[in-house]
């Protein structure tokens, strides 16, 4: 069987494979994306985020598990950093989601970071659409869970669910620029600790205090590993779609996203061209010394640049 | 310790020889090594002096064997009242096999059982379920229900002996089956003396035989506190252990740290459901490793007692000294002994053993030779026993209380240990207590980076491990190793079989129910379990039950 | 660009004795591979699925409880029957010497003892992966 039947047929091996090839940057997984592409937009796409230590991964695996009974396809991608040092990684999200491996309507993949800034994975936008050709009713995107970088994922997702847990007053302020606002849903995951109710009301406020929101974003207190508040946040993540859908949000959304998307395809070709032909002639390193040695100003040095790849 | 004067020429004086004498011969004769250090990689000095313990007040921080703050022994004169427990762990294969090799340590002058279980019943599953398979009996005994523990105690009166049992998530079960074989040996519960491990943090942190979450985890232990100070009050129940933290990989320092910080949750839990301290502290014990560098060990273990008293004293505010006497088994460190050459790991369990002996332990198991390979034999484990004695009647160390103490190392060492250990406590009080921080991951990860430090230096060849990365030989693989047959699951499984088909299933049914009800309820579950074990439910209908309320733990792991 | 070697590092059965796994995981992530960890008790079942799923070139397996007889073989079938046997399978754990040549038979590539250095394992992994 050809890999794309497998795919459309929902064999995970074929999945599987064909995510490897996209992170390879393989051609033939890139043309089997364009191929099917008109299969993709099935799926709502939700991106998991918020700070290290809030339970991501159990949360996914609880939503995850209540959509199955509503027999919802799922499709999830965990992401974790990779180290600058080695390029490896300990990729440990699954730990929390091991029942779910046998579910044979549940495909989950883990990724490293590989030096991809932004929290997500290079390869993460392929693997969404991978899945959603796949099947998939609903994709979750866990991102590594780090501060500012987590923005990109809004890049990527119809839906951001920020999940916080209580007594990170200061990590809220720390947090809050820029951050704050991608999150279309905020989950305070742990709320049977002391001082979820004031984590909260705190996140409220700052909420309010907000005046570019079209729509105040819902504040749940959930426990995921008791399985407490999780219906709650299934009828939010759904009220959100709606809502997306209605307010012709979803469109717009997608439409910036996919602009995002085609420049930093653009960007990367546009690099690749550079690296190879650099490769080929040694020219960026001639340049560089010249910049170095302040023979040559880096404004020109890019002009050259550029000029030897239009050549191409 | 010392009047100032005579400190300040000490000092004076020590200078003078670093200066003339040290810098001298290090020009001809450099040492060995850049830097010298513990077995838990703390730098040491070339020399301790009175300048190291200069803080020290005698009465404050030593005083007396028997006595606040207890640094030099939990008991007034030590070993030279009685000797400590030689307690050898052991248990394998069928209740059968284990019963008879109880009866051979005993025989060999062992004093106290010690009895170790199979995974699938440390883990609350009986030998037929679906994950037991290919465990059954491996790393201990099998036990069903009370009608294997039955066999398992055969000819063993329980008012003799004194048993310890290596059981955390179901041990309210485990300790239900021997009240029950005593009872039916004609002993009361009040008779009843021994240990359950009991300790659920650290097998978060890390054994891994955890079952159910840490709330009602928690319950189940203060459940026992409570049952056993009014039922079987000799009955020591729980064995707070900095044993498998230091398998796992950890210092010195962090298994104090840590094994203290889960004590403090466990007093804090207890005194939350309304105990007194002082009607379940004296009941507490702790479990440490002992190492392969003999004083650093000596040092750990006098520094854990005397933190423990000040813990009690000060933040519990006990008033009974028994509160704060910190008493505790051993075990010589299964992490380092060596499959290579293993007839060296019998000089490494001679020197741990020492280190525990001169640390003031109350009962001590010795490992075996082979168990780097597999489970021991009889006669490594005769070996391993024969070590203590040799330990206890030639070496004299036993003849005088803390022998060790009021060398400057040893002293220096002591409060190094403590102070590190502290730390690790207020940094756990910090994020919110040890429960948490295990949650989070923060223990488990401590852990880890030290393991990970170790084995890098042991593959760097800084740290030499005799067979394994210097002293190398090529070897015949050994061919006396004890094999568990693997015809035990069937064994095991018929006798389920029989049982189930012997038993009043309708008296096992409403026995479940009504356990079922107690764990919804705040009352106490220990008569239910009782109750249960009676009619032969078995472990893992019992720990069916409580999963199914209770729900499982979820294991945390940061790398 | 070629993507890193996956490994999935796996314990298997009820065994939770994890710090070789964990310090062998360490060991490949410093080696510049990714590996993705799963925990305690996990059924061979599931380690064939997180395998798949995750796409790996490798599955290493630690346990120390004495089944390894029973559990690293029946990995070893399952993945066969998922058609997925170019996937190197490694393990490790208290393991006696007599063992051995049964599990290599069983199609387990190399079982790694105690006192074995993580740079012996990472060695083996990087001359023996087969790589897609």
């Amino acid at each position: 069987m050809q890999l794309e039947e497998k795919l459309l047929n929902g064999d995970k091996r074929g999945c599987a494979k064909l995510i490897s090839m996209v992170e390879n940057n393989d051609k033939e997984a890139i043309d089997i994306i364009k191929k099917l592409y008109n299969h993709t937009g099935n799926a709502h796409i939700i991106g998991i985020t918020g700070p290290p230590g809030g339970g991501k991964s159990t949360l996914t695996d609880r939503l995850a598990k209540a959509l199955r009974k509503e027999d919802k396809k799922i499709g999830i991608i965990a992401i974790d950093p990779t180290s600058p040092f080695s390029g490896g990684s300990i990729l440990g999200d699954r730990i929390r989601m091991n029942d779910l491996s046998l579910d044979k309507e549940v495909f989950i993949r883990s990724m490293g970071t590989r030096g991809y800034l932004g929290g997500l994975s290079k390869a993460t936008q392929g693997a969404v659409k991978l899945l959603d050709i796949f099947g998939c009713d609903y994709i979750f995107i866990e991102t590594v869970g780090v501060g500012q970088s987590e923005v990109d994922i809004v890049k990527t997702a119809d839906t951001v669910i920020m999940v916080m847990v209580p007594g990170l007053g200061d990590d809220i302020q720390a947090i809050k620029a820029g951050v704050m606002e991608i999150g279309d849903i905020f989950a305070i995951n742990k709320s049977d600790l002391m001082g979820a109710s004031k984590t909260a009301t705190e996140i409220k406020m700052m909420l309010d205090m907000s005046d570019n929101m079209e729509r105040r974003p819902p504040v749940l207190q959930v426990t995921a590993i008791k399985n407490e508040g999780i219906d709650k946040l299934v009828d939010e993540i759904k009220n959100q779609m709606n809502y997306l859908e209605e307010s012709n949000e979803l469109y717009e959304r997608r439409k910036n996203n996919a602009k995002t998307e085609i420049i930093k395809l653009v960007e990367e070709d546009i690099i690749n061209l550079i690296l190879k032909k650099n490769e080929s002639i040694g020219m960026l390193d001639d340049i560089a010394h010249e910049v170095a040695i302040k023979v040559l100003d880096p404004y020109t040095a890019k002009d050259r640049v550029f000029n030897s790849i239009k050549e191409l | 310790m010392y009047d100032k004067e005579k400190l300040d020429q000490i000092k004076k004086s020590k200078k003078d020889w670093e200066e003339k004498v040290v810098n001298k011969t290090l020009e001809k004769y450099p040492e060995r090594l850049e830097e010298f250090k513990t077995g838990s990689g703390d730098e040491i000095d070339r020399l301790y002096t009175p300048e190291d313990i200069e803080d020290i007040d005698y009465k404050e921080d030593l005083g007396y064997p028997g006595k606040y703050p207890y640094t030099r022994g939990a008991q007034p004169t030590m070993y030279r009242g009685r000797l400590w427990t030689m307690r050898m762990y052991a248990g394998f294969a069928t209740a059968e096999e284990s019963n008879k090799r109880y009866k051979y340590l005993i025989e060999q002058g062992s004093k106290g059982l010690s009895v170790a279980f199979d995974l699938p019943t440390q883990i609350g599953y009986d030998s037929d379920h679906d994950l037991s398979a290919g465990e059954v009996g491996k790393v201990g005994v099998a036990i069903d229900s009370l009608a294997d523990m039955e066999i398992l105690f055969d000819g063993i009166p329980l008012d003799k002996v004194s048993t310890s049992m290596t059981i955390n998530a179901p041990a309210s079960v485990l300790l239900a089956m021997y009240i029950a074989v005593g009872e039916k040996q004609g002993v009361s519960s009040d008779k009843l003396r021994g240990t359950i491990q009991n300790d659920i943090l650290k097998e978060y942190i890390a054994r891994g035989t955890y079952i159910f979450p840490t709330e009602p985890s928690m319950r189940l232990i203060t459940d026992i506190f409570d049952y056993c100070s009014k039922h079987v009050p000799k009955w020591n129940t729980i064995s707070i252990s900095g044993y498998h933290i230091r398998e796992a990989g950890s210092t010195a320092a962090q298994e104090v740290g840590f094994t203290l910080a889960d004590g403090i949750a466990y007093v804090d839990a207890a005194i939350k459901t309304g105990l007194d301290v002082d009607a379940f502290a004296p009941r507490l014990s702790f479990f440490f490793n002992a190492h392969n560098d003999l004083l650093e060990e000596v040092a750990k273990f006098r520094a854990a007692r005397r933190l423990w008293a000040k813990i009690m004293k000060e933040r519990f505010k006990a008033k009974s000294e028994a509160s704060m006497r910190l008493k505790f088994h051993t075990q010589t460190g299964g992490s380092t002994l060596t499959a290579q050459q293993p007839d060296n790991n019998i000089v490494r369990v001679a020197i741990q053993t020492l280190a525990a002996v001169l640390g003031g332990t109350q009962s001590l198991h010795t490992n075996s030779k082979d168990e780097a390979l597999a489970l021991p034999t009889e006669d490594s484990v005769r070996i391993a026993l024969r070590t203590q004695q040799i330990v206890a009647h030639e070496s004299g160390v036993t003849n005088t209380v803390d022998p060790l103490a009021g060398s400057y190392y040893i002293e220096a060492k002591t409060n190094e240990i403590e102070q590190e250990a502290m730390k690790y406590i207020n940094k756990i009080d910090e994020l919110g207590g040890a429960p948490r921080a295990i949650d989070i991951g923060y223990i488990q990860q401590e852990i880890m980076d030290s393991a990970y430090i170790h084995q890098k230096e042991v593959e760097g060849d800084k740290r030499i491990v005799v067979g394994v990365n210097k002293y190398k030989i090529e070897e015949e693989p050994p061919s006396d190793l004890l094999k568990v047959d693997p015809a035990v699951e069937n064994l095991q499984k018929k006798k389920l079989d029989d049982l189930r088909a012997k038993r009043d299933n309708n008296a096992v049914m409403e026995k479940l129910e009504n356990l079922g009800k107690a764990c919804s309820s705040d009352e106490n579950v220990m008569p239910y379990i009782l109750d249960a074990v009676k009619a032969y439910a078995t472990l893992g209908e019992i720990c069916g039950v409580m999963r199914e309320i209770f729900g499982e733990y979820e294991q945390s792991v940061r790398l | 660009m070629d993507r890193p070697i996956r490994v999935l590092v796996a314990k298997p059965g009820l065994d939770g004795h994890d710090r070789g796994a964990k310090v062998v995981a360490r060991a490949l992530r410093d080696a510049g591979m990714e590996v993705i960890y799963t925990g305690l008790r996990q059924t061979p079942q599931q380690i064939v699925a997180a395998a798949i799923q995750e796409d790996v070139d490798v599955v290493a397996m630690s346990i120390l409880s004495g089944a390894h007889n029973h559990l690293f073989p029946k990995v070893v079938q399952i993945l066969k029957d998922e058609g997925a046997e170019d996937i190197l399978i490694v393990g490790g754990g208290v393991i006696p010497e007599d063992d051995i040549p049964g599990l290599k038979e069983a199609g387990v590539k190399e079982i790694f003892t105690p006192g074995t250095a993580t740079t012996d394992v990472i060695e083996f992994i990087k001359n023996n992966v087969k790589r897609k």
